[in-house]
């Protein structure tokens, strides 16, 4: 078992390297001279030396990469172009709401997929089944984008003034900022030390801060924020967790020991849920793994409807604007936070199915 | 329970059709037309092929043109179908106008040429190369295979929309650069099918036999291995088209992709996607074609799959 998860983490190092080397290499990679595509036609050759120097384009690129490798362990990832200010600020501000969202996505996927999939499966070709398949043909086809304008149409148009109105955008009313919870708490935090950084990303998370300061106002605001945008984004993952569920029961329940549960004269909830899932559990967490790839990539169209200042929006806002640090630091987090995850997927095998961690 | 050899030759079903006819083409085309959902794919897909055919004789304007000096229309007017009891005075525009004062109709009929167009070349493109390299990992084995895989996996390491749009930052906004990176990032997926189907093949007897017979193993690959790899090509291509479709819309919805006056459904949406309170039908007939596209590649798609299912061939002949 400790020999399984070393041997998998150590795969995982070469494919973070591997991210980080691509990462790099795509963004340095603007055709033509860089100065220009990203300062504009006009800038002058004096603008362009300074700019070339100060980013350290002047360097050959497999010692940009080590200084960037040095920098990053240290934290520093890069300034934005745009915005004068170091990568690793705009990251802690921005990919608290992209968490949010992507786990509230994440949860009610898999609730509602699972469950979904289970019913299903268990009354195969009931109305119920049929229903929900279309349901999962249609929720698969649906793009993202337009999923949300739809319901935002609904909500915050056709029901608007009634007491089921959500608001079509934004994380949070205008007005209305948080109290981060050290504040709250009277805990003295220094500015620009590693701390109040850590202490600001955590905050940053507005649910989370408002649920452990006790302000139920903003909590209850910050949650029906969430909502329409957590849902469009889980419809995707949900259909297809609801159709790998379904049909990975469907190949359980037909096996014999299943008719063996049934024939001991166990309760069905029990065969269903204590058996016959378990087993089918496998397939599922490998899928639920990648549908967080989907998640990452559906973050980026749900942010830029619902106005959510999220990493997603950076990123593509980075790419119009040839913001190649930006582009560079968040991508790589993203990645990392992929890879990371299905590691974590991978390591579950272990809990989930005894023979793995005999390997 | 009968025994499957005293089952008559013309007798022998299964819960989808029968088997009197031979080849595994007509085989499957039998099985597709008989699942109800695929037929309703096929329809859609019908439907639309006929309108990217069509496109000149069914648009009634040309999707690129700016009405604004020509007739009297305003931008973003709402539909107006003399039939439906508009105006005969006012010039009819089916869906209305869209934020540059074109005519919706049109830039939705060619639109369906767009999207076909886009489905088709990502596809080809992924899939060729996608085969390649997945038919020559398999094949040749030993460190070959480990580095072809490797890169593979590199690619699948990042999330899909993510790497397209670094792609894109590269070689700049574009329709072509936005399918070009959709394809090189759906490659691993063929290169991974293909890889699995061509290992289970490669120790088929008649692999030995070809190449006791002399043949190289170029004409054993791609003329005994390959074309019994079909199957599942095909319907990773039927859903890959989907898929194309809809993250192409993706990009060109974020601005990324097709940039105006290119009348393609994910930019229409996009650009007008801040007038969903005051002319909501500029997002929602975009949408709608988007969705019933995909919808239809991947009900074809899904069809394809069970009718090529090959649990469901002769093995299937016992009763149930």
């Amino acid at each position: 078992m400790i020999q399984y998860t070393i041997r998998r983490i150590f795969l995982a190092i070469p494919v973070l390297l591997a991210v980080l080397v691509v990462t790099f290499v795509l963004a340095r990679s603007i055709p033509g001279d860089p100065c220009r595509a990203i300062l504009g036609e006009k800038a002058t050759q004096a603008t362009c030396e300074v700019f070339i120097r100060n980013h350290g384009l002047d360097e050959p690129i497999h010692v940009q990469f080590f200084i960037f490798m040095g920098k990053m362990l240290r934290g520093d990832l890069g300034e934005s172009i745009r915005f004068s200010r170091p990568v690793s600020i705009i990251l802690i501000e921005r990919l608290p709401m992209t968490i949010e969202l992507g786990f509230s996505a994440m949860i009610i996927a898999v609730l509602v997929g699972v469950g979904a999939g289970i019913v299903s499966a268990v009354g195969r070709n009931s109305p119920v089944d049929v229903a929900t398949m279309i349901g999962a043909n249609l929720g698969v086809s649906l793009p993202v984008f337009f999923l949300g304008l739809l319901l935002i149409y609904f909500f915050a148009v056709i029901l608007k003034d009634s007491p089921l109105a959500l608001p079509p955008s934004g994380r949070l009313t205008a007005g209305m900022s948080p109290t981060p919870f050290y504040e709250v708490f009277n805990w003295p935090v220094e500015e620009g030390s590693l701390r109040y950084h850590v202490y600001g990303f955590i905050a940053n998370h507005f649910i989370f801060n408002a649920l452990i300061t006790g302000d139920w106002v903003l909590f209850w605001d910050a949650l029906k924020h969430l909502i329409l945008p957590a849902l469009a984004l889980s419809t995707i993952p949900m259909a297809i967790i609801a159709r790998i569920t379904r049909s990975s029961m469907l190949e359980v329940l037909g096996l014999d020991y299943v008719r063996t549960a049934h024939a001991k004269g166990l309760r069905k909830r029990d065969v269903i849920l204590g058996h016959a899932f378990r087993n089918a559990l496998l397939p599922l967490v490998t899928i639920i793994g990648l549908q967080l790839g989907t998640i990452l990539g559906g973050a980026v169209l749900t942010e830029t409807i619902f106005g959510l200042a999220g990493v997603g929006r950076s990123v593509v806002e980075a790419t119009f604007a040839r913001d190649f640090p930006v582009l560079q630091g968040f991508v790589i987090v993203i990645a990392a936070i992929y890879v990371l995850f299905n590691l974590l997927v991978d390591l579950s095998y272990a809990f989930f199915d005894p023979r793995i961690r005999l390997e | 329970m009968a025994d499957v050899a005293e089952i008559p030759y013309d007798k022998i079903t299964d819960d989808i059709g029968d088997y009197r006819s031979g080849s595994l083409w007509r085989i499957t085309l039998h099985r597709l037309f008989r699942q109800r959902s695929a037929k309703v794919g096929m329809v859609i897909l019908a439907v639309l092929a006929f309108t990217a055919i069509f496109a000149p004789v069914i648009a009634p304007y040309d999707p690129t043109a700016v009405l604004i000096g020509v007739e009297d229309v305003k931008k973003r007017e709402a539909p107006c179908i003399h039939a439906l009891g508009c105006p005969t005075d006012r010039p009819q525009h089916y869906f209305g106008t869209d934020g540059n004062v074109r005519d919706l109709f049109s830039r939705m009929v060619y639109g369906a040429r767009v999207s076909l167009r886009i489905g088709f070349i990502v596809v080809t493109f992924a899939g060729v190369i996608g085969t390649a390299l997945g038919a020559v990992a398999a094949y040749s084995g030993g460190w070959i295979d480990n580095i072809i895989m490797r890169v593979m996996d590199i690619f699948l390491a990042f999330p899909f929309l993510l790497l397209s749009i670094s792609i894109v930052f590269v070689l700049g906004r574009s329709l072509t650069n936005a399918m070009l990176a959709i394809a090189i990032v759906s490659i691993p997926a063929y290169a991974r099918v293909i890889r699995s189907t061509v290992l289970s093949l490669r120790e088929a007897e008649y692999v030995e036999a070809s190449r006791a017979a002399g043949a190289t193993d170029f004409q054993i690959l791609f003329g005994r291995i390959l074309p019994n790899a079909l199957p599942p090509l095909i319907v990773l291509a039927t859903l890959g088209v989907a898929t194309a479709i809809l993250d192409t819309a993706a990009l060109s919805f974020l601005g990324l992709g097709a940039q105006p006056p290119t009348p393609e459904w994910g930019t229409m949406l996009g650009s007008e996607r801040n007038q969903l309170f005051s002319a909501p039908h500029l997002v929602f007939i975009p949408g709608i074609a988007i969705s019933l596209t995909v919808l239809g590649f991947n009900l074809l798609g899904d069809g394809l799959r069970d009718a090529l299912d090959p649990r469901l061939t002769n093995a299937g002949a016992k009763s149930r």
